[in-house]
């Protein structure tokens, strides 16, 4: 059995990425993500892997595509504006369809905006970022355990969609040190992918990495393409905690550190009475609009609780599709919201609501 | 018979969709001779720009990475480091090197990665219809300088091969020009070392080629040619400006 060891969020990430096999990292300095690259640092040359210090992030997001495309299991990690750099990059890895991960831990903004814990990002994370028709597939970890987990689990998703993953984390996640089990490392060997450009030897055709289709009817199949996975990764990916749903009148509904506090939230306002559950997306991207449409048949209402002025909350409405109200709740700029407050929104439309 | 012309291996044999008198062409066929010389084919990775040659992995005969536009010294590093075995290399044309992607080309020489660049330097972008780029010549009309590039709103175009030339880590530096065929003999050499550099774990390499681009400079071929050597070497001399052994000399 392994044991229990205490970790930092953004060092946790790091070290699961290398025991999922990961041996190559590309990425440059942000706060507060600084971690990853610095753990990654000592951490790689120890296992023969590759941590190199770009020169931006834009650079950075183009040396993993040329890594990804060598066959490589491999990722990169910034925050909010640095990510925003990356954007082109992402697209034309979704189109030239390389699996990698992208670490977000997400800052305020907009602008140079702060560097405290925010979820302002989320439309940019899982409804494409860059240009064209693309989505990634976008995990939402709400504990150091579940960063693990998922940056394991990523990896293969990765490979098994030929897209980019993320894993959309904040400050709070990435700082905060709790008790975390690695998994032992799956003792496998990582083949080399049959797409990858790694040098055409033994009289093999060449391959290639490329994202230009310019005749449109090809550009049309190779979205219908790229389409046909991600609904295939609708059917086969989505991951979404519930808690206290089934007789809850308010369901709130929050994914990350915004889920966490919700959660106390809901133990609270359980014991004052008042009849709260949640819905944790777990993946943003697909997201479980399915466990949203069920809730919404027994709920009276949802509140949908974000550090930003109202993202996720658009994708709640989109599941509920009108059978109940959709509240939001939300603290932009680098604040966490408190559970009293959550509460206390609970307990206003709760009153309206049940009222009605 | 004795054959006097062979395609290169490592070039598909087909027609290229570039202009007649375009030099992308030779540059292409240069490249593939000196793969083909080192038998290196097979592990060779090569790195497509955005511009005119976007497509050169449909010329090229090993294995290929389309690149975004500037970015193909970033891409080559991503397979450099996955591959330590590979032969890597990009393809860049002056916008896509010397304006949009020059953090990227600087920062591989630092590096010394080990990767060989060829530059094509035709004063122009090519494949947007003839605007202007960092290396258009002072008074040369462009697209978006209809009155010819000028000094004091423009500046002076950028000495890609001289700037480089000054990073420690880039081992082999030079210019050529792919004018002539006295010219293009030494295109050829040049090219060949920038490879043997690369194999050898010198650096950094890269060959800037001064290159033709009639249809947006509004030439015939033969007149381009000439522009080129009248114009474009005066300002752009050629030579070797960094060689692993030490030294330039300008040829
Ligand atoms: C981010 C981005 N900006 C602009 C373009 C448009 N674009 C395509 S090719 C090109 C310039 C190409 O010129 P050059 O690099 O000199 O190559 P040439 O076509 O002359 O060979 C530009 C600006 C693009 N594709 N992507
Ligand atoms: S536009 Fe210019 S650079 Fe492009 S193929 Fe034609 S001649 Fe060559």
């Amino acid at each position: 059995m392994a044991e229990r060891k205490l970790f930092k969020g953004n060092e946790a990430v790091a070290e699961a990425a290398v025991r999922a096999g990961c041996r190559f990292f590309f990425g440059y300095p942000i706060t507060p993500q600084n971690e990853i690259p610095e753990y990654m640092s000592r951490r790689l040359p120890e296992v023969g892997g590759v941590f190199l210090q770009a020169e931006s992030e834009v650079a950075a997001i183009n040396m993993v595509y040329g890594a990804a495309g060598a066959g490589v299991r491999v990722m990169t990690s910034s925050s909010s504006p640095g990510i925003s750099l990356k954007q082109e990059g992402i697209s034309y890895i979704a189109g030239a369809e390389l699996p990698c991960l992208i670490v977000n831990m997400v800052r305020g903004g907009p602008g140079l905006g702060g560097i405290q814990p925010a979820q302002s990002d989320y439309f940019q994370a899982v409804k494409g970022g860059g240009h064209g028709d693309y989505h990634c597939i976008v995990f939402a970890p709400a504990s150091v355990q579940e960063m693990v987990d998922l940056t394991m689990h990523a990896f293969d998703v990765a490979e098994k969609y030929r897209m980019p993953v993320m894993m959309l984390g904040d400050g709070v996640l990435g700082q905060m040190m709790e008790p975390v089990v690695f998994p032992d490392p799956a003792p496998r060997d990582l083949p080399t992918p049959d797409w990858a450009t790694n040098g055409a030897r033994d009289g093999r055709a060449t391959r290639l990495i490329n994202s230009i289709y310019i005749k449109p009817d090809d550009l049309l199949r190779h979205n219908h393409k790229l389409q046909a996975k991600f609904k295939q990764a609708q059917v086969d990916e989505v991951r979404c905690e519930t808690v206290n749903t089934e007789d809850a009148d308010i369901v709130l509904v929050a994914y990350g550190t915004s889920a966490r506090v919700c959660r106390s939230a809901m133990d609270r306002a359980r014991s004052e009475g008042l009849r709260v559950g949640l819905v944790r997306p777990i993946t943003v991207s697909p997201f479980p609009y399915q466990v949203i449409a069920d809730v919404a048949r027994t709920a009276r209402a949802f509140l949908a609780v974000e550090m930003s002025m109202g993202q996720m909350v658009e994708d709640v409405k989109l599941g509920a599709l009108g059978a109940a109200p959709v509240h939001f709740y939300g603290t932009p700029g680098g604040i966490v919201p408190t559970a009293a407050a959550i509460v206390e929104e609970a307990r206003k439309i709760a009153k309206a609501e049940v009222g009605k | 018979m004795k054959q006097v012309y062979a395609v290169p291996k490592a070039l598909q044999p087909r027609a290229t969709h570039y202009c007649p008198g375009c030099t992308h062409g030779i540059a292409h066929k240069l490249v593939a001779e000196a793969i083909d010389e080192l038998g290196v084919r097979d592990r060779t990775v090569g790195v497509a720009p955005v511009g005119c040659a976007v497509f050169a992995y449909d010329y090229f005969d090993c294995d290929f990475q389309q690149a975004s536009h500037g970015r193909a010294p970033a891409v080559a590093t991503g397979i450099r480091r996955a591959l330590p075995d590979a032969v890597v290399f990009a393809y860049q044309g002056d916008g896509d090197l010397a304006s949009i992607g020059a953090a990227e080309i600087v920062h591989a020489a630092m590096r010394g990665e080990r990767i060989t660049v060829i530059f094509i330097n035709n004063a122009i972008y090519g494949m947007t219809g003839g605007q202007m780029a960092p290396t258009t010549l002072v008074g040369q009309k462009t697209t978006t300088s209809p009155a010819g590039r000028k000094l004091e709103h423009a500046g002076s175009p950028i000495r890609i091969a001289e700037m480089l030339s000054t990073i420690p880590g880039a081992a082999y530096v030079a210019r050529v020009a792919l004018s002539s065929p006295a010219h293009v003999a030494r295109a050829k050499r040049a090219i060949r070392k920038a490879f043997d550099t690369q194999l050898a774990g010198a650096g950094f390499s890269l060959v800037e080629c001064l290159s033709t681009c009639p249809t947006n400079w509004g030439m015939a071929p033969i007149e381009a040619m000439t522009w080129l050597e009248e114009n474009m070497i005066p300002y752009y001399p050629l030579g070797e400006f960094r060689t692993p052994e030490g030294g330039a000399s300008n040829g």
